[in-house]
């Protein structure tokens, strides 16, 4: 634990939450927590009303697994230990009844075989708490994102900017863009989820395959690098870093 | 060589060469006091017949004179198995007799002592030379009476003695191989089993037990005895996770909420400069909490050593390089250089997630403490390297910077430890004693050097055998990240 600056220092938190930038143009979700800590529930309830989506709560597992058989919901947010059911034990019931609505598992463990068990059970990604609310929202609309139909296109395309998949080639305005490896992997995976925010822990996990937090800005260095090659000299920038949040690959700026 | 001093070094052949020496020496004990004492039986024996025939034929001579005498040794002679007989004149002449060519000294012996000679056979092959024990007895007038006995018999039973010696040894050596079979292959295979399981134990799998063949022998009693205990350790280990996992989460729900509370209040606050400064900065602290209580937690749970299923077998090689090409443009960006020198391959069995935050920590260090020189922008040189040493694989981090003090090296991996007296730069004193606890998680260890100048951190973890290669690879690693056993230390990686 070597500290270094704090991450939030680091990273500037927003003055003003840009909430255009994080939800604004995406249809609503319904959300379902699973979580019996009232106050945290409400604090998470209050934060995704905020930013325009609709959640109920649900406070022990009895009667979460209750609600979430209706099926009515685009999204679970289940915490790992609550009062009468497990909440592993949930999800694991939805899925043998072939019920494929993302589930995020939440827990307040964070240790080494927690997370492997939470998505063995069947969760799509696991939270530990305490866990920032941007970051909670980036993952569950990449989710949702994921659950639309297969993406199966071998190029992405944002503005000028093209990624081939399969010649490994990146050209913006038609003019090659020289990138290494583990850059193209990074924008890449910025271009499938372009539109949306990307968090920091996000790019680690799914460009790198790390599941810690490094004490040094890592993941800063990689994305300006990134943008330094595809957004210099180009007068539109694609890269956009989000304050408090993480970064977007879009159009408008 | 190796392999014969490993074969030296077991105790299959310990005892079975105990065995064979104390076995050979008894038997050996055995057939050489036999022997003498039927060589000695048997001397005693002839030196009987010999006084016998001798005294019978002194009567003999007395009674009927030299006549009867002759008579009587040449009815002796022909009996089948006779003794030896000669009876000379006073000039040494041969009256009668059936034996040749004696030496002339012999009958000139004094009376009464048992001589070896050697001797011809009047009635069989005249070339062949036979041993005997002889006496002369001096009869009145003159006359000399030799009387003996073959030395066939006796060295006869020498030859049988001696074979008998020569097999008995050779079946000892035999009994020697097979019970040295016999032990390695069914006792101390055995206890090799144990053992092997108590690794596994060790390594991480509390759930494996010895097995029990119910024949109710010594080893099913320590087997038992042994599970019985394991069954202990695993309730106790259970109990600390269980005692760590409600500690984690009852601390961790007031500060979850704490947190919530902050970012609700943080989103809606007015826009007034201090207030916000002063929400980000009980955010920031809130979080410096979750991290230090989720470091020693983390600590707390390698160092109990309950890996569980997350380890699988992977090449070391592939971590460093890995996780050198993620702080290679921050090591740069600082205005520094990050060289990686690998070899490969570096097989260990191991989470990589664990392994990769440790380097990540040593490498955080480095850029931190590295530079050869006060100044913000003195060099900063980083060398990660990776090799084999022996049956260790070594994965190390050097710096140039100002490097440990010798006697606080031991110190600097202790909990809460910072060598930077005045504690202005930021840190909790965890990283270097997480990055132990990891090492001593794999079952290797974390040694600080001087890398001169500077300081050279070297992780040491066991390379993997190619068994443990077979054994791991069902559930080896797999590169999609939910394959991946891992801790999301650290709560809130965003702000």
């Amino acid at each position: 634990m070597s500290g270094a600056q704090s991450p939030l220092q680091d990273r500037g938190f927003p003055v003003q939450l840009d909430q255009e930038a994080i939800s604004g143009r995406r249809e609503s979700m319904r959300v379902l927590v699973i979580e019996d800590d009232r106050e945290a529930a409400s604090y998470l309830v209050k934060a995704l009303a905020e930013t325009g989506h609709v959640a109920d709560h649900a406070a022990d597992g009895e009667s979460g697994a209750h609600m979430a058989e209706t099926g009515a919901y685009d999204l679970l947010v289940v915490d790992r230990m609550l009062p009468k059911r497990d909440g592993l034990s949930i999800v694991e019931d939805m899925r043998r009844r072939g019920d494929q609505t993302p589930v995020i598992i939440l827990s307040a463990l964070g240790q080494v075989d927690d997370r492997v068990r939470g998505l063995r059970a069947g969760g799509d990604d696991y939270l530990t708490k305490p866990y920032a609310f941007t970051e909670l929202l980036a993952r569950a609309e990449a989710l949702l994102r994921r659950n639309r139909p297969a993406e199966v296109e071998t190029t992405y395309k944002v503005a000028d900017l093209v990624l081939d998949r399969l010649s490994h080639t990146v050209t913006r305005g038609g003019e090659e863009i020289v990138l290494q490896p583990r850059e193209f992997r990074l924008l890449e995976y910025m271009m499938r989820n372009a539109g949306q925010v990307v968090t920091r822990t996000m790019l680690l996990e799914n460009v790198w395959d790390y599941h810690f937090d490094p004490q040094t800005n890592v993941i800063d260095v990689h994305v300006s690098r990134l943008r330094s090659k595809i957004d210099k000299g180009f007068a539109k920038p694609l890269l956009h870093t989000i304050r408090g949040a993480g970064y977007m690959l879009r159009e408008q700026g | 060589m190796g392999a014969i001093g490993r074969l030296v070094r077991t105790t299959a052949f310990k005892l079975s060469f105990v065995y064979l020496v104390v076995f050979s020496g008894l038997t050996l004990f055995l057939i050489a006091y036999i022997s003498t004492n039927t060589a000695s039986l048997l001397d005693r024996q002839l030196d009987a017949t010999i006084a016998t025939e001798i005294s019978s034929l002194s009567e003999q001579y007395r009674r009927g004179g030299i006549r009867q005498l002759v008579s009587t040794v040449e009815l002796r002679s022909r009996r089948p198995g006779a003794s030896l007989y000669l009876v000379s004149d006073f000039s040494g002449r041969t009256i009668v007799g059936n034996v040749a060519d004696l030496p002339l000294a012999v009958l000139g012996l004094p009376d009464g002592n048992l001589t070896q000679v050697t001797y011809q056979r009047l009635d069989g092959d005249l070339d062949r030379r036979y041993d005997a024990m002889v006496r002369v007895f001096a009869l009145p007038g003159g006359f000399k009476l030799l009387v003996g006995r073959d030395m066939g018999e006796l060295s006869q039973l020498r030859q049988v003695i001696y074979d008998a010696s020569q097999y008995a040894i050779v079946v000892m050596v035999v009994m020697g191989f097979l019970s040295w079979f016999f032990v390695s292959r069914s006792v101390l295979k055995r206890v090799e089993n144990m053992a092997e399981t108590g690794h596994q134990i060790m390594v991480g799998d509390l759930s494996r037990r010895l097995h029990v063949t119910g024949s109710g022998d010594e080893f099913d009693d320590l087997a038992e005895s042994l599970n019985e205990m394991l069954e202990r350790i695993e309730r106790l280990m259970t109990g600390l996770k269980e005692v760590s996992d409600n500690i984690a989460h009852d601390l961790k729900t007031p500060l979850n909420r704490l947190h919530g509370r902050l970012e609700s209040m943080l989103r809606q606050s007015s826009g007034d400069p201090a207030e916000r400064e002063a929400l980000e900065d009980c955010l920031e602290e809130a979080d410096n909490l979750i991290q230090v209580f989720d470091a020693l937690l983390k600590i707390a749970r390698m160092e109990a050593g309950s890996s569980g299923d997350s380890f699988a077998d992977l090449d070391a090689a592939d971590i460093l390089e890995e996780i050198g090409e993620l702080y290679e443009p921050v090591v740069e960006d600082a205005g520094g250089s990050l060289t990686v020198s690998v070899a490969r391959p570096l097989p260990i069995r191991g989470n990589r997630t664990l392994i990769s935050q440790a380097l990540s920590n040593l490498l955080d260090n480095a850029i931190k403490y590295g530079r050869s020189g006060d100044a913000e922008d003195a060099p900063l040189s980083v060398v990660l390297a990776g090799r084999q040493d022996g049956a260790l694989v070594s994965l190390s981090i050097a710096d140039a910077g100002k490097g440990i003090a010798p006697e606080d090296r031991e110190r600097a991996m202790l909990r809460f430890v910072r060598l930077d007296k005045s504690r202005t730069r930021s840190g909790s004193g965890l990283g270097l004693s997480m990055v132990a606890a990891m090492a001593k998680m794999h079952g290797g260890q974390l040694r600080l050097e001087d890398a001169g100048p500077g300081l050279r951190a070297v992780l040491s973890l066991p390379q993997a055998t190619q068994r443990q290669i077979g054994r791991g690879g069902e559930n080896g690693h797999k590169s999609d990240h939910a394959g991946d056993g891992t801790p999301s230390l650290a709560g809130p990686s965003e702000p």
